[in-house]
């Protein structure tokens, strides 16, 4: 009896001595150096469980059961303390570990579309939506793709409406407009209908300067169909330029001119600058010429291989430098095709 | 063209519409006004205008018709008069120094007295003093002793021209004290007229389509004219030799006219018109221009008669002879060819045919009788004559896109009229009128439901002839068909089909497209036919995009000078065919370019201070002339171009390194990756532009799609570039987008896990990486799947001449995880492989 009370007071000594020990310790390394005194291999408490070989065999179970009570009392200790520690470890941390989250960011190299493109990609969508396919054309052109067939024959006054870049070979030219695409298109798809949109580089002989380049981008439209009106142009436009321009756009069709379609006009969109009342961009006027429309011209037709008298259609124009300037309030034209980095980077 | 308000107002009621108004009916019926310059008249009321306004109002309290009474010299101003000026309310004195008031100076009272334009103080107008026109307030102010607040106006001061030369006197029948703008105020319309409309490029052609537009009858000119001369018969002839060119000729004759100046108000109209007054006698013709649109001309009789050796002068219209010459009124010699139609006499040339008259047989001061020319022209032939010639007039703006020859007898008569008001005379009974060509005026046919068709309306037959007949046209209505008639003075109505179209235009003009109604498209969707290589283009500039890269948009025009520049100094450049532009804006854009490459270096130089990481991408085409062919081939290109720093500055990295010829290589490797491109290969190559170490041809399945390299030295000494080096590509579009793929097989992500080993290698400097890497996969099998280079070493550890090449190999299997006996296996077939192939051994 004696000596189980001797090896149970020893074992109550072990648990008290490592308490105290571990009340002392302040941080993870003299934690874990307390984990190997009072834990590890050659602890006192692991000692008692070598010894238990030597013991009486009645006396073993109480003792292993003592022990292990003790030893669990221990890492029960050391996990309390360890969660102390982790959190005075961590409050310090988090007070101390303050970024200057006013420091720039790292700056990832981006890529971009250029202006004209990104434009060019949403009116083309606003078409796509329509069920309009986009066509490509030659910008390099004869007399006859750009103004004969257009009915423009040598010598008619509204060739005057284009200042035009003649190369120096004889009846070959630089396209003023994306319409000679018209007759391209229209002469791969005869007689079936049309509904496609011609998107492209133009080229007008111009003094350059804040508002006039020699190089532009258009967009041509083109629905070719038996019975198309000009209503049905009217409602086709009108959702386009509520499309591009928001829904509470408002639009007049102003009577014009051009020699490839009759009647012709100008939609108009008003001023989204102003909302109207007049103002720089719009040039006072409260509206913004957008692009020149009407319905084919029959002598079009019959160059394009559609017979006038059964088939109809109508063509639309439009700048797509102009709508950028508009839309931006961009001052100077020259920027798009100038690629000055400072420029191009605000897109 | 610019149309004044009051002019306009003789023709057609629109006393009722404010300026703002008459505007926007003028520009919805297609005379688009593009400015309204106000001379006199009030801006119209209202917070928005949809109209650009310039110029001046004269308040009806600041600005009155005033008489002088009396002239008086200034005490000690010899260049200064004093003048009685009575203003209806009160006297006054005024200080004046217009040099036209001095012939008045001490006459003693003025009968009649000088009606003058009188401003008072306050008033707001420009400085006659100042150039341009820049405005000023009258103040009271003294001058060499003499107080003076008012003052009696210039043109130039009330904004009507730039004449500041003396002061403006009006027409007698001026009432004193009136109101100067309800006298003369007046606003001007500046109307963009088009080709379409030349019709409407005079006074009475504007008035027909707003009175057409309103609804409202429009007034004909007055051109009866009292004839009470000796008749013309036997004194004038005309012989026309070309019908074709000259449909009509008509003559009139004024004799014993007195040459003076015109009016006030005639003046005054001319100059807002844009033209300058003259004399009477010319200011008819021009008068009579602006308001039929047919211009005119005024001879010199007795010079005719002189020419024709006291006979009767006959006036010939012919075509120039070879080597003939006249001097224009402008004092340009021209010479002359076949093309052009002149008017002549017996002894000559006379003028050049509806462009410009001749020198010598102008008015003069001496002119008593008036020889009055009214014809019309062959528009085409003008058109030829005045681009050849490079002259122009407000003749040639009109007859050169066609005027109907029915307005040239209105307008001899016209001008007639007018001579004889403003400078007396005798008007000789009848005109000379050879008229051998009259214009078929068409006579088109078309029905309602046609007309319905093609507008999406519902409009009557009957309303459709009544739109018409606003226009003049004359209208037959049996049942729904309209038969209408063109009217005699416009020459836009074409025949059959083309002339049903004209029609319409004219009904939905006139109708007003504001009413007709919007509709979305009703035909079916026409067959979906998508062109695969413009899709694949959008991808390829999302992909270039997401590399990184910026996208430019360039010029096509260049000149094979800048061209040029991509070569080294030295270097035998080919020669080559360009689209050559025949009449370019400047020297530097006067081809199409052919290479994409010197766009890229151009904006590469012109950013290269502006940024110290560029990396820019632009599609687009080159313009390759082919043999035989009308049209060039447009060769659609991409070019690459990559210089300065690989990362954009930052705080915590201080130093960049610039960017090499494998960052170049990892985007194009992206974008065929991107594009799901097969059996790609780089493989040395040369190119002038390029570094001749540093250049590799891109291949897929063993053709050339493009080339990549760093700039050549040489050539970089061309352009004013930084240090770093240049990177380029260039690739032909057509070709990548043939091998590109949008259609590609996906993998099954593996079940069994990888793998990894790696395995150094020593090898002879020459040997390129590419050839290891081809070991590397053929030793390794189906179970190899990934190669990765990712050191190379040279030094100390390994001999001269050789170099180190460590690879990370990943093998896999798809049905099972290899044992390391297999991997094993493989790494031996590698090494044996290596070894024979290349003499290369492991590093160890
Ligand atoms: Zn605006």
């Amino acid at each position: 009896m004696t000596r189980k009370v001797k090896e149970l007071e020893n074992l109550a000594q072990i648990q008290q001595d490592a308490l105290r020990a571990l009340a002392d310790v302040v941080d993870i390394e003299a934690l874990e150096a307390w984990r190997v005194t009072h834990l590890g291999r050659s602890s006192a408490v692991m000692a008692v469980f070598s010894s238990m070989g030597g013991m009486d065999k009645e006396l073993r179970p109480l003792m292993g059961k003592e022990a292990n009570e003790v030893r669990q009392a221990l890492e029960a200790a050391l996990e309390e303390k360890r969660q102390a520690l982790e959190a005075v470890a961590l409050k310090q941390a988090l007070e101390t570990e303050k970024l200057d989250i006013t420091l720039p960011g790292r700056p990832v190299a981006r890529g971009r579309l250029h202006p004209l493109t990104q434009v060019l990609r949403h009116i083309n969508q606003i078409f796509s939506d329509m069920g309009f396919q986009v066509f490509p054309s030659p910008e390099v052109e004869t007399d006859d793709y750009n103004f004969t067939y257009l009915n423009m024959p040598p010598y008619h006054p509204a060739r005057d409406m284009w200042d035009t870049f003649y190369t120096k070979k004889e009846g070959i030219l630089l396209r003023t407009h994306t319409s000679p695409g018209q007759i391209h298109l229209m002469r791969a798809r005869a007689p079936e209908p049309i509904r496609a949109i011609l998107p492209g580089a133009t080229m007008r002989y111009e003094q350059l300067s804040t508002r006039s380049e020699i190089e532009f981008v258009q967009v041509e439209v083109l629905v070719i169909g038996k019975q198309v009106s000009f209503a049905e142009m009217k409602g086709t436009l009108d959702d386009f330029a509520r499309c591009l321009f928001g829904d509470d756009a408002r639009t007049r069709l102003r009577p014009s001119h051009f020699p490839f379609t009759e009647p012709s006009a100008e939609l108009d969109v008003g001023c989204f600058v102003c909302d109207g009342v007049g103002c720089p961009v719009c040039k006072e006027t409260g509206w913004l010429e957008i692009l020149g429309c009407g319905m084919v011209h029959p002598v079009v037709l019959e160059y394009g291989g559609y017979d006038p008298a059964i088939y109809s259609g109508f063509a639309a124009g439009m700048g797509v430098d102009r709508s950028t300037l508009m839309r931006y309030r961009i001052d100077d034209i020259r920027h798009f095709r100038n690629n000055d980095v400072r420029f191009l980077r605000q897109f | 063209m610019k149309a004044p308000l009051t002019w306009l107002a003789e023709y057609v009621k629109i006393d009722d519409l404010d300026i703002e108004s008459l505007a926007k009916v003028m520009t919805m019926v297609g005379l688009e006004v593009e400015e309204i310059r106000l001379v006199g008249l009030a801006m119209p009321s209202g917070e928005k205008h949809e109209f650009k306004y310039t110029g001046l109002s004269w308040p009806v309290d600041k600005f009155v018709v005033a008489q002088i009474d009396k002239v008086m010299p200034h005490p000690n101003a010899d260049r200064l008069v004093l003048c009685r000026v009575n203003d209806g309310e009160q006297e006054f004195t005024v200080l004046t120094g217009a040099p036209n008031l001095f012939e008045y100076k001490g006459s003693g009272p003025l009968q009649p007295p000088l009606k003058v334009a009188y401003a008072r103080e306050g008033a707001v107008l420009y400085d006659g003093h100042q150039p341009g026109r820049k405005l000023m307030t009258l103040k009271k102010m003294k001058i060499r002793n003499v107080e003076s607040s008012s003052m009696i106006c210039s043109e130039k001061e009330l904004g009507i021209s730039d004449e500041h030369e003396g002061v403006i006197i009006l027409d007698e029948d001026a009432p004193t004290g009136m109101p100067l703008a309800d006298y003369m105020g007046d606003a001007v319309f500046d109307v963009d007229t088009l080709p379409n409309m030349m019709r409407s490029a005079s006074i009475w052609g504007m008035a027909r389509e707003i009175a057409a537009s309103l609804g409202r009858p429009l007034k004909a000119p007055e051109t009866h004219v009292e004839m009470r001369g000796p008749s013309i018969e036997g004194r004038a002839a005309v012989e026309i030799q070309d019908p074709t060119l000259n449909p009509r000729f008509v003559l009139g004759l004024i004799e014993g006219v007195t040459l003076k100046p015109s009016p006030y108000q005639v003046r005054r109209r001319l100059n807002l018109a844009g033209m300058r007054p003259i004399n009477n006698l010319v200011d008819a013709t021009n008068y009579a221009m602006l308001e039929l649109g047919n211009p005119l001309h005024a001879f010199d009789y007795d010079f005719l008669l002189n020419r024709a050796g006291g006979d009767a002068p006959t006036m010939i219209t012919r075509r120039a002879l070879p080597g003939e010459t006249l001097t224009t009124l402008d004092g340009v010699t021209h010479q002359l060819n076949p093309e052009v139609e002149l008017v002549t006499d017996t002894a000559g040339a006379l003028s050049l045919a509806g462009v410009m008259g001749g020198e010598e047989s102008e008015v003069n001061p001496d002119t008593v009788n008036v020889l009055v020319e009214g014809a019309s022209w062959n528009f085409i032939n003008i058109r030829k004559t005045i681009s050849k010639l490079k002259i122009n007039s407000e003749a040639a703006y009109r007859f050169s896109r066609g005027v109907h020859p029915a307005l040239a007898k209105m307008g001899v008569q016209l001008a007639l009229r007018y001579m004889l008001a403003w400078g007396g005379g005798q008007v000789a009974q009848g005109l000379v009128d050879n008229y051998p060509n009259p214009p078929d005026d068409p006579v088109v046919e078309l029905s309602a439901d046609w007309v319905n068709r093609n507008l999406g309306t519902e409009i009557s037959a009957q309303e459709i002839a009544d739109v018409l007949t606003r226009l003049d046209f004359t209208c037959k209505v049996d049942g729904d068909k309209i038969t209408a008639h063109t009217p005699p003075h416009r020459l836009d109505i074409g025949q059959g089909l083309i002339g049903r179209a004209d029609v319409l235009e004219e009904i939905s003009r006139i109708y007003g497209y504001d009413k007709i109604p919007s509709r979305r498209l009703e035909q079916p969707l026409p067959p979906q036919i998508v062109d695969p290589g413009l899709v694949m283009q959008e991808t390829l500039r999302d992909l270039l995009v997401n590399l990184g890269l910026q996208e430019l948009v360039a010029y096509r025009m260049t000149s094979p000078e800048r061209e040029a520049r991509r070569y080294p100094a030295g270097y035998a450049i080919p020669t080559v065919e360009y689209i050559e532009i025949q009449n370019p804006i400047t020297v530097e854009r006067r081809v199409m370019r052919r290479s994409i490459l010197a766009t890229m270096l151009e904006i590469l130089e012109y950013n290269s201070h502006l940024d110290r990481r560029l990396a820019f991408f632009e599609i687009g085409p080159i313009f390759l002339p082919v043999a035989g062919q009308e049209l060039p081939y447009e060769k659609q290109m991409l070019s690459i171009g990559l210089t300065g720093a690989r990362d954009l500055p930052y705080w915590a990295e201080n130093d960049s390194v610039s960017m090499d010829f494998y960052d170049l290589k990892g985007i194009i490797d992206g974008l065929l990756a991107g594009l799901h491109v097969q059996e790609i290969a780089y493989r040395v190559a040369e190119h002038p532009s390029l570094h001749p170490g540093k250049t590799a041809e891109i291949m897929v399945a063993g053709n050339a799609i493009g080339i990549m390299g760093e700039l050549h030295p040489l050539v970089k000494t061309n352009y004013e570039l930084n240090e770093a080096p240049v990177y380029l590509a260039e690739i032909d579009l057509a070709r990548l987008l043939e091998v590109a793929h949008s259609l590609f097989d996906v993998e099954a992500v593996p079940a069994y896990p990888p793998v990894l080993e790696d395995l150094a290698v020593v090898v002879d400097e020459t040997v390129t990486a590419a050839e290891v890497e081809a070991v590397l996969w053929r030793g390794g099998g189906e179970a190899l799947k990934k190669v990765q280079l990712f050191d190379i070493y040279h030094g100390q550890q390994v001999d001269p001449g050789k170099k180190s090449l460590a690879f990370s190999l990943t093998y896999l299997a798809p049905d099972r995880t290899l044992t390391d006996k297999e991997v094993h296996k493989l790494r031996q077939r590698i090494i044996t492989l290596l070894d024979k192939e290349l003499g290369a051994v492991l590093r160890s």
